[in-house]
């Protein structure tokens, strides 16, 4: 079963949630976590575990050859993002407009401009000791995502099987990221605090997974600030409520030493017990998960 | 005109607040723009009043005519992006995976594809309640933030203060390292960087600024909730000590925040706030490092 962890917008607790509850959920079942906020992925910061294994992520861009090349202008026509363009009488490629879609390479009547791998980011592989966890990172300069998101994606589909209850880290907001790593999730958790501008980016958020028909509920964090607007709000559009993460300076200040938390403060593991007893009602309807570890 | 440009890297540290805050107390000084465009907050706290609305066009989407198609299958073979799905033998475009290369157009035998604008979002000019203009916006679900948005944010504001003769536009900046705020960053004249002492804070921090750096920009830095964590506060000051970058500020942890937040205003309009004072100083000393550029 694949369960995202999603927000609205950043900094409501996405990561914070995510680690923890890959490592609660590991106590009775395989899990992996992936980190998929490949723009500043942070899961990383709150597990203690072992590097088994990285390798490096590419992106296709064509590269020209200038002895083949007739001048045609055909790549330039060809390209909607402007990423090749003839000046004089050489073709320029700019790597970070192009998106790999193949039209120049493959027009181009003299293969004068075949495609070649170019470095676009990292993916990390860990062990913690109860669970694996997953991580890509984007190269600095690098403008597209969604790419790596994908790559990190098919990674994890040829190594783990259905045995295993896949965990993902979203990127924030609304926009063509989240939706590559939300779209194949069987159930999204959207994780928001009970104050104005939580309310307002839950609701995109909302939205977008409305958009993609997904499943969804909502975790609140930090509740008891604030205001009840979003507990209203989810009462009236039947939206359930998964859990409520009290407003705690205690949990505030494990956080920022990366520390997890549902150990320390009884009230979070609570918390997540009850979003675990949530997704093993759900996972009924899919492939088991509950399976003993076999170690 | 200068642009002064408030970023976090990281979500939640406060910039909204912190940026909100710094215009109320710019005054008739700003120009506002919001270029935070996925996840728009500020006009929560400016209760903008929308004088101009327009739609934003960026990048293309491909629509195939049923009625032409002959099923030929070139449009399913090129697409790289799996935005063709066929069932049955009939060939559909996939909205949301489409992005618009118009490769399948080029080798549709009947033209039986157009690639269409693709509507991604739209912008507002704006009064706020504080009588300033503002200039904000919100892309679509599912649309590519290619930064396109955001600078046509910006754009529209740097005219509105030559218009207008405003001394400085102020920019709540996009999240992330990505192309959106790389598009916040360019022409700034001064950023300001919001961050919290949590591992994940410091982590951010270094990753943004790499891009600041990049870019030969002057930056200042506050500290938001700087006694949560007084060891990674100190970590963070050395880490500015050595990449020269201003320390604007420390503000203590303080839901007053959420308080001022939950009723809709900025930090600044409680009276009795003690980060409102400190907020007045950040505002003057960023203006006299703007001024002192030139
Ligand atoms: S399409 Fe090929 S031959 Fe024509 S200008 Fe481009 S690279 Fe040269
Ligand atoms: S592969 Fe596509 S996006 Fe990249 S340069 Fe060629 S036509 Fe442009
Ligand atoms: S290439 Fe054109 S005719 Fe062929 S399946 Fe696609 S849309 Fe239909
Ligand atoms: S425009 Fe590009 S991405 Fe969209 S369907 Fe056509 S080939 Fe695929």
């Amino acid at each position: 079963m694949k369960i995202a962890i999603a927000s609205g917008k950043g900094g409501t607790g996405k990561t914070t949630l995510s680690t923890n509850l890959a490592s609660y959920l590991a106590e009775t079942n395989k899990v992996v976590l992936t980190d998929l906020d490949v723009e500043e992925p942070n899961s990383g910061l709150f597990l203690k575990s072992e590097l088994i294994y990285s390798e490096d992520k590419y992106k296709m861009i064509p590269q020209w050859k200038e002895s083949d090349c007739t001048l045609c202008g055909i790549c330039q026509e060809a390209c909607n993002y402007h990423a090749v363009i003839q000046i004089m009488d050489s073709i320029m490629v700019f790597p970070e407009l192009c998106h790999s879609c193949y039209a120049c390479s493959e027009l181009c009547p003299t293969n004068a401009l075949p495609m070649i791998p170019k470095k676009m980011g990292e993916l990390k592989h860990y062990k913690t000791e109860q669970f694996h966890f997953v991580e890509a990172r984007l190269s600095i300069g690098e403008e597209q995502a969604v790419p790596l998101i994908k790559q990190t994606l098919k990674y994890i589909d040829s190594n783990y099987g259905n045995d295993y209850l896949k965990i993902y880290d979203s990127p924030p907001g609304t926009s063509c990221p989240v939706i590559e790593a939300t779209k194949e999730a069987d159930f999204v958790i959207l994780i928001t605090e009970p104050t104005p501008f939580g309310l307002n980016d839950v609701i995109l958020a909302i939205e977008t997974m409305q958009e993609l028909h997904k499943d969804f509920g909502i975790v609140i964090n930090r509740y008891g600030i604030g205001n009840n607007d979003i507990v209203n709000y989810c009462h009236n559009n039947n939206i359930p409520i998964l859990a409520k993460i009290p407003n705690d300076k205690e949990i505030a200040i494990l956080y920022s030493k990366g520390e997890l938390l549902y150990n320390s403060i009884p009230a979070v593991k609570a918390e997540l017990e009850k979003i675990a007893q949530y997704i093993s009602a759900l996972s009924a309807n899919y492939l088991p998960t509950q399976i003993p570890k076999n170690n | 005109m200068k642009e002064i440009v408030v970023i976090s890297g990281k979500g939640g540290t406060g910039k909204t607040s912190i940026t909100a805050s710094l215009a109320v107390l710019g005054g008739k000084e700003v120009v506002v723009a919001d270029c935070d465009v996925d996840a728009a907050d500020m006009h929560i706290l400016l209760q903008p009043e929308n004088l101009k609305s327009e739609d934003f066009y960026s990048g293309e989407l491909a629509v195939l005519d049923q009625n032409l198609c002959t099923q030929c299958g070139n449009c399913f073979d090129v697409c790289r992006f799996d935005a063709i799905s066929v069932n049955n033998g009939i060939h559909q475009v996939v909205d949301l995976s489409c992005e618009g290369c118009g490769y399948c157009a080029r080798v549709c035998p009947v033209d039986a594809i157009k690639n269409i604008p693709l509507n991604v979002g739209k912008w507002h000019i704006a009064n706020t309640r504080f009588k300033q203009p503002m200039v904000h916006a919100k892309l679509g679900i599912g649309a590519d933030n290619s930064g396109k948005l955001v600078a046509h944010v910006k754009n529209i504001a740097k005219e509105i203060a030559d218009q207008y003769n405003r001394k400085y536009v102020l920019v709540d900046g996009s999240p992330g390292v990505g192309c959106p705020v790389v598009s916040s960053l360019s022409g700034a004249h001064f950023v300001i960087l919001v961050t919290e002492p949590t591992v994940s804070g410091l982590h951010d921090l270094k990753r943004v600024y790499e891009l600041v750096a990049k870019f030969n920009l002057r930056a200042g830095c506050i500290i938001n909730k700087s006694d949560l964590n007084t060891s990674k506060s100190k970590e963070i000051m050395q880490f500015f000590k050595h990449k020269n970058i201003i320390h604007l500020a420390d503000l203590p942890y303080d839901e007053a925040f959420t308080h001022a937040m939950t009723n809709c205003k900025t930090i600044v309009e409680e009276d009795d706030s003690a980060i409102k004072t400190i907020l007045e100083q950040v505002w003057e000393r960023v203006k006299t490092e703007v001024r002192n550029k030139n």
